[in-house]
Parts: C-alpha cells; sequence; structure tokens
C-alpha cells in the first residue's frame, strides 16, 4: 500500500518535471511569438503618449483601465483594514 | 507596566536622518513617473515608508500626532481624480489622453528618439501619477497606522 502510493508520487513529479523542462525548452525566454504589439508600442509610444518611460505609457495610457483597478484594489484593501479593526471597537 | 514605547536611539537617529530623503525621494519617483522607472504606485510606497518608519520610532505618541481622517479624505481624493481625468477624455474613450501633444501644459511635442527628458511632456499622465501616488501614500500609511493602532490596544488591557 505504502509503496504504490510511493510510485505514483514519484511518477507524478517526473511528470511535472518533464513538462516543466518540456515548457523552458519549447519557448525561449526574450523572444515572444508575437511581436506586433511590442513593436507598436517601442515605435509609437514615446510619440503618441508623450513620456519617454514606456512602461508608464501603457500603464497609465493604452491600459489605464487596469491601473484604475489596482487603484480600487488598494482602495477596498484599506476600507477592509478600517472595517477589520474598528467593527471591532463598537461592541 | 509601563506601556509607553520608545524605540532605541539608534533607530530614532536613522529615522531622523532618512526622513527628508524618504519624502524627496518618494516625491521624485512620482513626479518623473513619465520620464524614468517608477510611477505613482513606486513613489507613494516610498512615502508611505516614512510614515511605517515614523510608528517605529515614535510609537503610540506618534501615531496620536497624525490625523487618520487627513489620510483618508487624501485616499479619496487621489482616487477621485483619477477616475475624473480618466472621464475628461470621454468625448473619444475612456482614458484618452486629451492633454498630450496639445502645446499647453504637459502637452510639450516630442519626437521618436533620444530626448533630455522634459517633465512638461506626457499629456494626463504626469497628473495621474501624482493622484495615484497621493492614494498609494495614503492608502498604505492609512493601513499601517490603523494595524498599528488597534492591535496594540488589545495588549494593554
Amino acid at each position: 500500500m505504502m509503496k504504490e502510493k510511493n510510485i505514483k508520487g514519484v511518477t507524478l513529479c517526473v511528470l511535472f518535471v518533464f513538462l516543466l523542462v518540456m515548457g523552458f525548452c519549447l519557448r525561449p525566454a526574450g523572444e515572444p511569438v508575437n511581436t506586433e504589439m511590442d513593436d507598436y508600442f517601442i515605435t509609437y509610444g514615446q510619440v503618441q503618449t508623450g513620456s519617454n518611460n514606456i512602461v508608464t505609457s501603457v500603464v497609465f495610457d493604452y491600459r489605464g483601465m487596469d491601473t484604475l483597478g489596482e487603484a480600487s484594489v488598494l482602495f477596498a484593501a484599506a476600507s477592509g483594514v478600517f472595517l477589520v479593526f474598528r467593527g471591532e471597537r463598537n461592541e | 507596566m509601563n506601556n509607553e514605547y520608545r524605540a532605541s536611539v539608534v533607530v530614532r537617529t536613522v529615522a531622523y536622518i532618512l526622513a527628508a530623503p524618504l519624502i524627496v525621494f518618494g516625491l521624485y519617483v512620482i513626479l518623473h513617473g513619465h520620464l524614468t522607472p517608477g510611477g505613482g504606485f513606486a513613489g507613494g510606497a516610498i512615502m508611505a515608508t516614512f510614515i511605517a518608519l515614523f510608528l517605529v520610532s515614535f510609537g503610540r505618541k506618534g501615531a496620536g500626532s497624525l490625523h487618520r481622517n487627513l489620510f483618508s479624505v487624501l485616499e479619496s481624493l487621489g482616487l477621485t481624480v483619477f477616475v475624473v481625468l480618466a472621464f475628461l477624455g470621454i468625448s473619444n474613450t475612456f482614458f484618452y489622453n486629451f492633454m498630450v501633444n496639445s502645446g499647453h501644459l504637459f502637452g510639450r511635442v516630442i519626437s521618436f528618439g533620444v530626448n533630455p527628458g522634459y517633465l512638461d511632456t506626457g499629456g494626463v499622465i504626469p497628473l495621474m501619477n501624482i493622484a495615484v501616488g497621493l492614494e498609494v501614500f495614503s492608502a498604505i500609511s492609512l493601513i499601517v497606522l490603523e494595524m498599528f493602532t488597534y492591535s496594540r490596544e488589545d495588549k494593554n488591557d
């Protein structure tokens, strides 16, 4: 019984390690397959948004909606802390 | 039992030394968000570190001198300004950068390539950076302050 479990676990581990290694082998880091979007941002980002920092131009201009969500998450976190720590005191 | 928390002289001295550089560096990261790495989130977190350091050094006495409601108002203000700036470009799309390349405030036209890094570029991006920086600074300060205040109260009962 115990041995059977061990064999299953080892097989599963080998399988996952194999998948992980194959994943790394299939797609070398730093060489994306689809580069149209990257090229667009690099070519037009500076002129269209006027900011030298392309990351900021994406985060605050092209994908501003995402930043709005992030800011809202922080607001919700502060509200949650308020609720947890102050709700106790009112009892 | 004496519940007056007091940090060692080393911690307090380091806090005095680091206070001004932390605030100035945080403001720098926020204001130069469209030119150098960083932005509202990183700068706000750096400035909130100052509040955390302040609480570590001065304990409950220091926490009593901070206005919690002010942080709350600043946090709401930051998020509101951010959303309002996003809505101001609604004639085109939501989050449309209506101030860029206009020649007015933050509207300096730049060309593709290397430039010295002009502050008055980027349209609404610098303003949004400031708004988000304010919001992040206030939110993290508020969380730290609230946890500090009410987690310590239980021990003194």
